[in-house]
């Protein structure tokens, strides 16, 4: 059990003390980072979004991101590992209605589960919007079979939330999600994740077959979970990361920029204008994520605001521009501690962080999404 | 042309629905016979034209477009119809 609270406090801390220390071993080895995931979960931490009543930690998006960017500054893994966690179970908190789902949220509340999410599907061309597979229902039980190019942290995921068509003779356009777990979840590994960063998040592809209760199927259409929760929860909570990779290489450059500062006293270090300029662009990063936080609590649950085409641009745009800060941010970072941030040896090297930071624009491509903005903004009103 | 042509017309030309325009009824959901969002951009666009008018910002949601019915609804409404 959490206290709301403490949630962002006790997140960073398992970021501190467990996150940090075998962030490079996750890296090196493109391995689950089962310490970090571990941890949280003694902690309680995987339910910080469900509901008190449900025996989770009631916390606020406020303070789970929080608790992302601190995670982010240590390993940027185990960061998109509970961000996407976490974007399942906001979609469950919000959407599960039923009493199948329900009882879903305690019993992952209690037994602390990992969720991943199946989205993507071979043949689609990345477009999460439609699906090739189909549910079959039959006597109260469910029966998907999937082939998904990407399910991140599937091994070592507890369940799986999976989209498809709502029957077989649904247009592709028509989905709902499921929530895929064991006994009936089959999953066979296609391939595997040897990628320049995020490494940890072992993001294969995999041959997914699931059967199940009927009422795993969360009842509203996915078009409008995707919408309402799951794009703006996306976009809040993969920023909330890159955030945390971008906050830990403004730390590394000032504290060079003071070590210089240190070594010749009354002499202002060459980089201290660069760190200054860095500083303002990172303020900014900061305050785009606040303000789309609150925007996105403000908005609650209000399925008009949350599907307005206004809201629907402004969180394309969070993601457009927080994916394009970070990477800036390293860049400007690297400049400031030079070749010490170059080499992979020193307290100083952004190598891992500039890897993380190139995968930000490409984890749903910003063209995709600038793609989105442009057909949305033929029919935005100024009012 | 009545409005209610005109905006089968509009779905014909611009939904691309699952099925044929003749086979909805008033209130068959659009979107579950295979209107994407994209598709309802358009055929949003596709309205405002044939009409000649605009659709104001608190009807650009999905439920103003969700059924024949709905647009039409939606199309009197803005043209005073």
């Amino acid at each position: 059990m959490t206290r709301a609270g403490e949630v962002a406090t006790r997140m960073a801390a398992v970021a501190d003390e467990v996150a940090g220390p075998a962030a490079d071993d996750v890296d090196a080895a493109a391995r689950f980072p089962t310490e970090t995931i571990e941890a949280l979960k003694a902690e309680g931490l995987l339910a910080a979004l469900v509901p008190i009543e449900f025996g989770g930690g009631g916390a606020s998006l406020e303070e789970v991101s929080q608790g992302l960017v601190a995670l982010g500054r240590r390993c940027a893994s185990s960061a998109m590992v509970v961000a996407m966690h976490h974007i399942q179970v906001a979609c469950l908190v919000r959407h599960g209605r039923n009493e199948v789902l329900r009882a879903y949220l305690q019993e992952l509340a209690e037994h602390q589960y990992l969720l991943a999410s199946a989205t993507t599907e071979v043949g689609t061309g990345g477009d999460v919007r439609s699906s090739i597979c189909a549910l079959e229902v039959a006597d109260g039980r469910f029966r998907v079979e999937k082939q998904a190019p990407v399910i991140s942290y599937a091994d070592d995921a507890d369940a799986v939330l999976v989209t498809a068509r709502r029957t077989a003779d649904s247009p592709e356009s028509d989905q709902v999600i499921v929530l895929c777990r064991p006994p009936g979840l089959e999953l066979e590994q296609v391939g595997e994740w040897n990628a320049l960063g995020f490494r940890g998040t072992c993001s294969t592809g995999f041959l997914l077959r699931a059967t199940g209760d009927a009422g795993e199927v969360l009842d509203e259409p996915y078009a409008d979970i995707s919408t309402r929760t799951m794009l703006p929860m996306a976009h809040l909570m993969w920023s909330s990361v890159w955030l945390g990779i971008a906050s830990d290489a403004v730390d590394l450059a000032r504290r060079f920029v003071q070590s210089e500062a240190r070594r010749k006293p009354g002499t202002m270090p060459p980089a201290a204008q660069r760190l200054a300029a860095v500083t303002v662009v990172h303020q900014q990063f900061v305050d785009m994520v606040q303000s789309s936080l609150a925007r996105f609590a403000a908005a609650g649950t209000d399925a008009d605001r949350l599907s307005s085409i206004g809201f629907g641009v402004g969180m394309n745009a969070l993601k457009v521009s927080s994916s394009t800060l970070v990477v800036d941010i390293v860049r400007e970072c690297m400049l400031i501690c030079g070749l010490a941030s170059y080499r992979l040896d020193t307290p100083y090297s952004l190598g891992r962080h500039l890897r993380d930071a190139m995968g930000a624009a490409l984890m749903v491509n910003n063209d995709r999404i600038m793609a989105n903005n442009a057909q949305m903004l033929l029919v935005l009103r100024g009012e | 042309m009545t409005v209610d042509e005109t905006i089968r017309q509009v779905l014909a030309e611009h939904g691309r629905l699952a099925v044929s325009v003749d086979a909805l009824s008033d209130d068959t959901d659009l979107f579950g016979a295979g209107m994407t969002s994209h598709a309802s951009v358009n055929v949003m666009l596709a309205l405002e034209d044939a009409f000649d008018f605009e659709f104001s910002e608190k009807m650009l949601k999905k439920s103003t477009f969700e059924s024949i019915g709905a647009i039409r609804t939606g199309v009197l409404e803005m043209t005073g119809g």
